[in-house]
């Protein structure tokens, strides 16, 4: 290797995994996991945007107080489907099918995912759940709320449920199939030296999210299917008409979909707490602290579902019990976030637009999670429940948060993806219009709810008019500072200047493969000697 | 290495991904544990589902578990424990690369696994013909007090059955229990169904390790499908050995309570 004097420019590996094969078939049959993380990516991509225009409908009919835009069933269908693409279709898949997938088994150091043919299934059966789901919005689309509540699933409504219900419960499989991949990748196919206190923080995020993919996921899987032969056969399970228990369903939709919400964050701390050690060149504070915090969120979040039946009619001994456990909740979260912080704390801070996002994360995540204790409060819940209060505290965490960290590890590690940088004003731009954007949007929300406008209304009070308005002129904003990022990424892939091997410094094992890595991620099988985050031994490593 | 003496140790069924089969045998045993967990929970969601139900309308559970036939049941239950013997006599084989002998333990356990079927199919056509079948999408609609045929007045008339056991029950009382029993009837065919269908998945699991083991393909150094087969098909056996008494016995030990 040639000393650091003379600036070597970087060039691109003769081969990689992009080019090691040409064709569609070579894409629409890999079994390499980098691959695959790209065909995710394309696809939650359009469902993102898809989602997006969904809330953007949704946002340009509440201009006006009278609800002048749509007739009212087809309000009811436009959040409807708003929620179940962008909660099923991209924030569940977000960061662990695309990022995960591609980095999870060259972080730890192996050539691919312990089932590459089971990931590549994942992707297919990803893709027929979002085909019914696609099915049931072309035929008319559903409404019923992506929460499914019976007995307005099960019996009332005349649109498409089962469609749709049947979608979600496809595409879970493929979250349950991505998520037994991990675990058993973590746990058996480690390099040599890659001990499980070396394990990245990202591939602990991924590890704890995998736990509730596998014992969640099947839970939503059987209450799907019991809606489905409900309302298909008219039995009944959970209509009171029939003899059934209405809050049994809200019980057993929400064992799954509470943890789920944790599905859609953690990864995305798993992505903070790589961009902010990196960007502050120092050894990331409270390394065990921050990867078991992320197994407690786990596990707390499974018994803490409840919390959304607080008005549900459940006795008021379980609600306690429920809001205390929910508060807990706060506590691996707040470990986190003071961890972050601490090892920001007297680091050298560089703002590059990873570094950006990772910092609107914090802060948007701390509100997000603060406002939730605010919902966990069983006399406060009774007065903001099911109000857009609720919808700024979910934003908070799933946008603020969840696409905050999915962008920026999308920034941070689109160079080792495709071996081309980014260009850097215009993303430090799409960053900060995507922060005011979010904020003009969310935060008029938080009032509107404290005030009482109710979520999933179709027309509301004049007075509640101007803060709507914000919100309306805050999502267009956010509207540019996403395409933003889809217009320069794409112009990244031609134009990008050559990122080389690791254009951050980063420590890891991921930057010590080429960019774009090869088909079998190392041409050498790794060996691991070092602590992960050695960011401060590098003057020591600098002096030969 | 660039010379081929050290090819030897490179089973053919050893996938790129893995450095030795010892590595790719405990990944993929692994993988079917926590697959098999997955499976738990989603049996569970029901069985939970269940029991609240039962405890809800113990009554109405204790009439329709008594209306379905035990004998039938019983026999199923020998039936499958029975498969899982062969079953695990046929990974017992491959692990010794016993070729003849694998394929017909695997023989065996399918044609095990097709009478249980038959039985199950026996007993839901019963209950069609009882009109026990929840919902009036499917038969003539779900009848428990003797609207059922014109022929035989008595056919699945379950009001009938919880006043022959208590006189003392009013009929109105009778017939307001025989209703409810449409909602265990919706977990029966619930519950087996999902069951059967996994019953029909590992059908399909044995036909194609039948056609694996049939060319010759397990021996000492390479079973895992075969295991991998077997732990599916236990797991689906032990589901049944839940399922049995949930169903097919509530309260059989003391009448009329």
């Amino acid at each position: 290797m040639s000393t650091a004097t003379t600036i070597v420019k970087p060039v691109m590996p003769e081969r990689h995994y992009l080019n090691d094969n040409y064709g569609i078939r070579s894409w629409l049959l890999t079994k390499d996991h980098k691959r695959i993380a790209i065909l995710y990516l394309i696809t939650i991509t359009f469902f993102f945007f898809l989602g997006g225009i969904f809330a953007a409908l949704i946002r340009l009919h509440l201009l006006t107080p009278n609800g002048e835009l749509f007739q009212s069933d087809t309000y009811n269908k436009l959040f409807t489907m708003h929620g179940v693409n962008m909660i099923f279709f991209f924030l569940v898949p977000s960061v662990p099918a695309t990022l995960g997938n591609f980095l999870l088994p060259i972080m730890i150091g192996t050539k691919d995912l312990a089932f590459p043919k089971i990931n590549l299934l994942s992707w297919y059966i990803f893709v027929v759940g979002a085909g019914f789901a696609l099915a049931a919005l072309v035929t008319g689309g559903v409404d019923t709320g992506w929460t499914f509540y019976a007995p307005l699933s099960t019996g009332y409504l005349r649109t498409h449920v089962i469609l749709l219900a049947v979608g979600v419960l496809i595409a879970g499989f493929a979250s349950i199939f991505t998520g037994l991949n991990f675990i058993v990748t973590v746990h058996r196919m480690r390099a040599p030296g890659m001990t499980w206190g070396r394990l990245p923080l990202f591939v602990w995020a991924n590890y704890a999210t995998s736990i509730i993919m596998i014992l969640g996921t099947p839970v939503i899987a059987i209450t799907l299917i019991l809606v489905a032969l409900e309302r298909g056969f008219h039995i009944g399970i959970f209509d009171p008409n029939l003899g059934g228990d209405p809050v049994l369903f809200q019980h057993m939709f929400w064992f799954y979909s509470h943890p789920a919400v944790y599905i859609m964050i953690l990864p995305g701390m798993g992505v903070i707490s790589e961009i902010v050690t990196c960007f502050s060149r120092k050894r990331v504070f409270g390394y065990s602290f921050i990867a078991f915090s992320s197994i407690a969120i786990a596990v707390f979040g499974f018994v803490v579902w409840a919390h959304h039946m607080f008005v549900a009619g459940i006795s008021v001994y379980s609600a306690l019990v429920f809001s205390v456990l929910s508060y807990a909740v706060a506590i691996p979260s707040a470990v986190k976030v003071f961890n972050w912080t601490a090892t920001m704390y007297k680091g050298s801070v560089k703002l590059d637009t990873p570094m950006l996002y990772a910092l609107a994360f914090i802060g948007l995540f701390t509100i997000g999670g603060m406002t939730g204790l605010f919902l966990a409060a069983l006399g406060l819940d009774i007065h903001i429940h099911d109000t857009y209060f609720v919808i700024a505290h979910f934003h908070y965490v799933m946008v603020g948060g969840m696409v905050t960290a999915y962008l920026g590890g999308l920034h941070f590690w689109w160079p080792k993806i495709t071996g081309r940088m980014y260009p850097e004003p215009p993303a430090k731009l799409a960053a900060l219009v995507t922060f005011i954007g979010f904020n003009l949007t969310f935060f008029p929300q938080f009032i509107l709810g404290y005030l009482g406008m109710p979520r999933r209304y179709w027309a509301y009070p004049p007075e509640f008019q101007v803060l709507n308005v914000l919100s309306t002129a805050g999502a267009s904003i956010l509207a540019v500072g996403f395409i933003l990022p889809l217009i320069y990424f794409a112009w990244s892939l031609k134009f990008g200047e050559i990122a080389g091997d690791n254009p951050w410094q980063a420590a890891g094992l991921e930057w010590e493969t080429s960019s774009p890595p090869p088909t079998h991620n190392f041409d050498k099988p790794p060996v691991v000697t070092k602590e992960p985050y050695h960011y401060g031994d590098e003057e020591a490593d600098g002096v030969h | 290495m660039s010379t081929s003496q050290t090819t030897t140790d490179h089973h053919p069924a050893l996938a790129h991904q893995f450095d030795s089969m010892e590595q790719q045998q405990n990944a993929s045993t692994f993988g079917m544990w926590v697959f098999l967990l997955t499976e738990i929970m989603m049996f569970g969601g029901l069985f939970t589902a269940y029991l609240i139900y039962r405890i809800k309308f113990y009554p109405a559970f204790v009439a329709g578990s008594t209306s379905i036939s035990v004998s039938w049941g019983f026999a199923n239950t020998l039936v499958l424990i029975g498969s899982s013997f062969t079953m695990a006599m046929a990974v017992w084989a491959a692990q010794r690369g016993k070729r003849q002998m694998q394929v017909w333990f695997l023989i065996g356990t399918m044609v095990l696994g097709a009478a249980f079927l038959g039985v199950k199919a026996k007993e839901y056509t019963d209950k069609y013909q009882e009109c026990h079948i929840p919902g009036h999408v499917i038969g003539k609609g779900f009848n428990t007090w003797g609207g059922c045929s014109a022929s035989d007045n008595k056919l699945g008339n379950i009001a009938d059955e919880i006043r022959e056991k208590d006189p003392n029950i009013p009929e109105g009382a009778a017939k307001q229990t025989a209703h409810q029993t449409e909602i265990f009837f919706s977990f029966y065919f619930a519950m087996t169904g999902l069951h059967a269908f996994h019953m029909v998945i590992g059908m399909g699991l044995m036909t194609w390790l039948t056609l694996r083991a049939s060319r010759g393909e397990f021996g000492p150094q390479y079973y895992t499908p075969m295991e991998l087969g077997g732990l599916y098909w236990h797991f689906v056996d032990i589901v049944w050995i839940f399922l049995f008494p949930l169903l097919y016995l509530i309260s059989r030990h003391h009448h009329g309570v």
